[in-house]
């Protein structure tokens, strides 16, 4: 009796029978459903016996544009599971008053607002950021792929295994319940013993891996491998923003491994960093994972600003107003996001000079901010609107965002914050800006460049349904939040004494069903525009008359981006070619040097997503047959010298006689 | 099946796109209504600063904030493609003058309000005493304050009065217009300490103290709670704060002390700091002197080292190779703490036999306290040095301030 | 590299390259192992401001001058600013392509680099029987962990060090390889910069504490 225990620990870790939550009706639902439309995919895929294809030419490509595409397929696909989460929590905090419980327990309640937090950020708004950045980056600066195109891939695979590893603790065990941060001593094993916060460890340290090489990966590609011509200050604002987001996520990621390394031993060898006895320290955790979290709010906010850069230029028909300030404001931003860390936490007695001192330089922050959003106000100025979808997106965002800057340098004045932090002012403040700024970005942003990718445009019938869900949806599901933190309600209560509350968190709620209906059209406006592709095709690679080389090539483009690299003048680099009468070359084509494709990437990330799985559950066998087999398929990689291929003339001529042609039917 | 009806329901929905947007002015209705918007109508002369800073800080982005929005809407509207009146300079890119005046105006509302945050954040700093307990009232030198030890267990608050020998669980009460002096902790995990109607919170940490300093203008019932996420039982972690005339707050004394139950000493605090939730009103009398020093520094449970003593011995340089078997197993493990996988059993240091008297006078002295001005004419900006004379200089933002650090 | 167009007229401007810009193969891994180096730079600089936070709670527990064998560490020190040099002087066999002494140069470093590691491990060892283990007190905590974590890097570096050597003898100096022996040079050098921090600010100052 006693062996067989030992014998199932050994081969099991501490997974049992009982982590699998057969007992909550909700999650067997939810297992139900996703099941169900998973077996339904796998089936399809098989069905149209798509595997190979997929295999061969998107799971193992080190091709930019898809390996950006596959970014935004992710960032979706987790969207809702985020958004599922919110919807949740919205609807358990419009029941739970007079008495009632609502419907989620705490247990459960706990893991759902901590998960939403974690996805959204991590594996919603990084993706997307990413995804966007190396689709667009390599285009914009005239490459034909990124500095390290196996990297890219591994990234992404690896951002992918964190996203699976907690999706996976939805249905095997259960997530962290300590909220997205996990500070000690709450996430240390004393208070949260269960495997929750292992899951959120790991789960982070796998996608940390990804997002660290692919900070890297853009930085040596936008370094090293601009078209000739393109000087740095004739870089397009997008590939500005996109430099200063890599800058910072290879500055601050590092952190983020450091300090859940640290949890993790913490956790797994019991030592005394984040405890509260033997001299640790739980609130340089604090410190430490804010110093981290702070620039990841502009991580994600940076690359935004660059989209409405593009936007607004391109649709105004004219040029970025003060292109130099605008760059200078985001460096700005850059360096002084490492210095305001601190406004997270005023409220923990750092004495009034510290404080004032954090506050001041949280600020200064705005005053960039602010000469941005003047700049794109300048550029509409005098110029040409043309209120395609993008540019509605941005004029929400430029209206949303102000009253989120409000609220946030608000916040900066401490004794302001004393009376405000953690309560649901600040939830509404933080959605405000990464709603109203990250998502409306990057909904412009996918509006812009989707045609480029798959040379159609969106719908824009259920792309305007989709916006004004959206934005009225999102003013209604957060204005009551201001409000409701202005009457000193604090964030993550699951249950409520005071009933005149409610009408607060029905209407936040009603407009967390809008939202939902936005999400709904946007996933219809891209099914019915794949539908309707015909009609809305683009064959002109140029369909909003746009300024930065992007649109100088063909939609989608080809493998190789350029068939000749383009030469850059200017920094609207494409508009200046179409009004100095650029021809396109017919002749003269070469073969083109590429990376080819390789399955390694996706085969590390298993191995890692499998090891973290294992120390997780603490299976031991798993874990370290993974990373021994992970080192090995590493070391074996490197063996392999031969990792390019040339794509030959006649492919080039081919394909460039197509799209001639394409051209000249277009004319005609 | 025509396009007529598609184009029918097409229209249809394009009119409830306009209704959805009309939908959005619908929060406006309901703040007219009447709500208790606690923050911005607080009974608490420091929350009412407080309250002056959030409404200063506003208006003055306001400035900035409206022309922006009614900017952005104009040019939208006037720069639409359609206006083809309207003036159009496609290489238009530049402007000295614009943009010196957009980096300019965010500076000057930047520079104002960092005046009013560097003064304010000073002024109400919690760790300073009051210099008035209304705008026009100073505090009289001669009433001492109400200490009150705040201790933030799971889940659930117990005060400690220890001018009065009584401690409730989750139920305040303070006199009207006398100055209140916290000094708070937890016992396991982070909280927050926040009476909105009273003044902002601090956290609470497990073997650190914090300081508020504040004052209740008006009696009352006012809602008090954690406001930091601390585990399961945190939806339930509230308390009633009872203001009271002065009478009244004798009264509530005597009434503490008769029904107290029990007294409040180690054994009866460990039995209160388990795991639990929704814990009715009660009080203890009278408490252990010791408790709270001891609570603060985590060293409740006999035989287990203070943290005060813990780094006294630290500082000296440890206990050198003799003090590495220093540690005793853990019997009682709050939640259901097991010890790492690959670590060593829970254990503790082992300490002096109890703690010694004087390091408890120590441990509760007032090094962080910032001292209001003695004169009551109202401070400028640069009349801050004024109080800072008799301030030490603790304030380290990677360790917040703690009074255990001393000897 | 030509910018130029056959067909174009002199003073007309150019807006593709003719000639094909090509990266060369492992154009920007300089850079972008330098920038990795930074970003591991990061997670060191993050261990040493943990050392110093906690660097003095012994819980009541050993302190440094307690546990230290400062000429244990010279020699330690002493080893990996060797391989350092020996590892320099593998390079410049390399400049000259002399793939003997080069190779030689590489295993006396491998074998500086494992004296290191046992030395290390040795103390380890030491510190754990002695009962001054992980758990003990935050000091030992973050010592442990800011060693270790360099050690671990050592450990990484050697297996990559024997897994060039292989692919030297297999395939020779061929470009790709001296790219890859100048990045684990990088690497080394490093290694060996952020050994002499932790030698000076865990155990110099750590005695003299």
């Amino acid at each position: 009796m006693v062996d067989t225990h030992d014998l199932t620990r050994l081969i099991f870790g501490r997974l049992t029978l009982e982590s699998l939550p057969l007992h909550e009706p909700i999650i067997v639902g939810t297992f139900a459903v996703v099941a169900l439309g998973g077996i339904a995919l796998l089936g399809a895929v098989t069905y149209f016996r798509l595997w190979a294809y997929l295999w061969r030419e998107w799971f193992t490509s080190v091709d930019h544009k898809r390996i950006g595409i596959m970014y935004m397929v992710l960032g979706i696909v987790m969207l809702l599971r985020g958004f599922a989460d919110a919807l949740m929590m919205r609807m358990q905090q419009a029941m739970a008053f007079n008495g009632s419980e609502g419907f989620l327990p705490a247990h459960h309640y706990d893991q759902v607002f901590t998960a939403h937090g974690v996805i959204m950020i991590f594996f919603v708004a990084m993706p997307l950021v990413t995804g966007l950045m190396n689709f667009v980056v390599p285009l914009q600066i005239g490459a034909r792929d990124v500095s390290f195109p196996f990297l890219n891939n591994f990234s992404f695979w690896m951002t992918v295994g964190g996203a699976v590893l907690v999706m996976a603790s939805l249905f095997i065990g259960e997530f962290a319940r300590t909220g997205w941060l996990a500070y000690p001593p709450l996430s240390n094993l004393a208070y949260s013993p269960d495997v929750g916060v292992d899951y959120y460890i790991w789960g982070l340290q796998v996608a940390g891996v990804g997002t660290t090489l692919s900070g890297i990966n853009l930085i040596c590609t936008i370094v090293k491998m601009r078209a000739p011509g393109m000087t740095m200050m004739r870089m397009p604002v997008f590939t500005w923003t996109s430099l200063c987001t890599n800058v910072l996520i290879v500055a601050s990621f590092p952190v983020l491994t450091a300090v859940l390394a640290l949890l993790s031993l913490d956790r797994y060898v019991g030592t005394n960093f984040f405890t509260n006895d033997f001299g640790g320290d739980p609130m340089m955790y604090v410190n430490l994972i804010w110093i981290w979290g702070h620039p990841e709010v502009y991580i994600l906010v940076l690359p935004a600003f660059g989209i409405f850069s593009e936007v607004t230029s391109t649709f105004s028909g004219k040029r970025l107003f003060g292109y130099t300030s605008m760059v200078y404001a985001t460096v700005v931003i850059t360096i002084l996001s490492y210095l305001v860390w601190l406004h997270h936490f005023f409220t923990m007695g750092s004495g009034a000079s510290v404080n004032s001192f954090f506050g001041i330089t949280t600020m200064i922050i705005s005053i960039p901010t602010g000469a941005k959003m003047f700049n794109w106000l300048f550029t509409m100025y005098r110029g040409r609107i043309r209120f395609e979808l993008p540019m509605m997106w941005t004029v929400a965002f430029m209206l949303t965002f102000v009253i989120g800057g409000m609220t946030g340098v608000l916040l900066a004045v401490p004794p302001a914050d004393f009376v405000l932090h953690n309560s649901l002012f600040l939830v509404a403040h933080f959605h405000n800006v990464i709603i109203g700024g990250v998502l409306f970005g990057l909904f412009a942003g996918i509006g812009y460049w989707f045609p480029k990718a798959f040379g159609f445009k969106l719908d824009v019938f259920w792309g305007k349904l989709s916006f004004w869900f959206w934005v009225v949806g999102f003013y209604l599901a957060f204005m009551p939040l201001y409000v409701l933190g202005l009457m000193g309600v604090t964030r993550r209560l699951r249950v409520f004494d005071d009933p005149s509350l409610q009408i607060w968190f029905v209407i936040a709620g009603i407009g967390a069903l809008l939202i939902a209906c936005g999400i709904a059209c946007f996933l219809i406006q891209i099914a019915v525009s794949v539908l309707r592709r015909e009609k809305l095709a683009d064959v002109t690679g140029d369909p909003w008359d746009a300024r930065t080389l992007e649109w100088a090539t063909s939609s989608p483009p080809p493998a190789y981006n350029f068939a000749f690299t383009p030469v850059v003048h200017d920094n609207d680099a494409w508009w200046d070619m179409k009004r100095r009468g650029y021809a396109r070359p017919l002749a003269g084509f070469k073969a083109i040097h590429m990376p080819s494709n390789t399955g390694t990437g996706v085969i590390l990330a298993g191995l890692a997503t499998a090891m973290a799985f294992g120390l997780i559950w603490y299976i031991w066998w798993l874990a370290g047959v993974s990373f021994i087999a992970l080192l090995a398929v590493a070391i074996r990689h490197t063996f392999n010298y031969h990792q390019s291929f040339n794509i030959p003339a006649d492919e080039v001529v081919r394909t460039e006689r197509a799209r001639t042609e394409l051209l000249a039917g277009a004319k005609s | 099946m025509g396009t007529s009806r598609a184009k029918k329901i097409r229209r249809l929905m394009g009119l409830s796109v306009r209704y959805l947007k009309l939908l959005a002015l619908l929060p406006l209705g309901f703040a007219l209504g009447g709500c208790d918007f606690v923050v911005l109508t607080p009974a608490g002369d420091v929350a009412a600063q407080q309250r002056d800073l959030v409404v200063i800080a506003t208006v003055l982005m306001l400035l900035i904030v409206v022309p922006v929005m009614v900017a952005t809407a104009l040019i939208a509207w006037r720069y639409r493609q359609s206006n083809t009146t309207a003036r159009y300079t496609p290489d238009w890119d530049h402007s000295t003058q614009l943009e010196l005046l957009i980096w300019a105006a965010p500076l000057l509302i930047i520079i104002c309000l960092g005046a009013v945050t560097w003064m304010g954040t000073h002024l109400l700093d919690p760790y300073r005493t009051l210099g008035r307990i209304a705008a026009d009232r100073p505090t009289n030198p001669d009433l001492k304050p109400l200490e009150v030890d705040v201790v933030a267990l799971d889940w659930k608050w117990l005060f400690i009065y220890p001018e009065y020998g009584v401690a409730s669980v989750n139920e305040l009460a303070a006199p009207v217009n006398r100055p209140l002096d916290f000094k708070i902790t937890a016992s396991s995990v982070m909280n927050s300490f926040y009476i909105p109607a009273l003044a902002g919170q601090i956290y609470a940490m497990p073997g650190m103290q914090t300081r508020l300093h504040a004052v209740i203008n008006a009696p009352g019932n006012y809602r008090g709670f954690s406001a930091n996420y601390s585990g399961a039982g945190f939806s339930h972690m509230h308390f009633t704060f009872q203001a009271l005339a002065d009478g009244d707050f004798d009264q509530w004394i005597a009434k503490a002390k008769s029904a107290g139950a029990s007294r409040l000493g180690r054994q009866e605090y460990l039995a209160l700091e388990r795991p639990s939730e929704n814990e009715p009103v009660r009080f203890y009398t009278p408490v252990d002197e010791e408790l709270f020093p001891a609570i603060l520094n985590m060293c409740v449970e006999t035989g287990k080292m203070c943290t005060s003593e813990m780094m006294a011995i630290d500082a000296k340089g440890g206990m050198g190779l003799a003090g590495i078997g220093n540690t005793l197993p853990l019997t009682y493990d709050k939640l259901a703490a097991r010890g790492a996988v690959f670590g060593l059993e829970p254990s503790y240091v082992a300490g002096g036999v109890c703690l010694p008297g004087d390091q408890v006078g120590r441990m509760s002295d007032a090094s962080t306290i910032v001292p209001a001005p003695v004169d009551g004419t109202p401070l400028r900006g640069y009349g801050l040095a004024r109080p800072g004379s008799a301030r030490k200089s603790s304030t380290s933002f990677l360790f917040g301030r703690s009074s255990k650090s001393d000897s | 590299m030509t910018i130029a167009m056959g067909s174009m007229k002199a003073g007309e401007p150019v807006f593709y390259v003719v000639d094909e810009h090509e990266h060369a193969e492992g154009h920007s891994t300089m850079l972008g192992f330098w920038i990795y180096l930074m970003s591991d730079c990061l997670i060191f600089a993050m261990l040493f401001a943990v050392y110093g936070v906690l660097g003095g709670k012994y819980a009541a527990g050993p302190a440094p001058k307690d546990l230290f064998d400062l000429s244990l560490v010279a020699v330690n020190t002493t080893f990996l600013l060797l391989s350092s040099l020996t590892y320099g002087l593998a390079m410049l066999a390399m400049g000259q392509s002399r793939v003997g002494a080069m190779m030689a140069w590489l295993v006396v470093t491998g074998l500086f680099g494992l004296g290191f590691l046992g030395i290390e491990l040795s103390e380890f060892a030491h510190m754990i029987h002695e009962g001054a283990t992980p758990q003990r007190s935050a000091f030992l905590s973050s010592f442990f962990t800011l060693v270790g974590t360099h050690g671990l890097h050592v450990t990484f570096g050697l297996i990559w060090l024997v897994t060039l050597i292989v692919q030297v003898r297999l395939h020779g100096l061929i470009e790709s390889n001296r790219r890859r022996l100048f990045c684990l040079s990088m690497f080394w050098h490093f290694l060996d910069v952020i050994w002499i921090g932790v030698f000076t600010v865990v155990y110099l100052m750590g005695m003299l504490r």
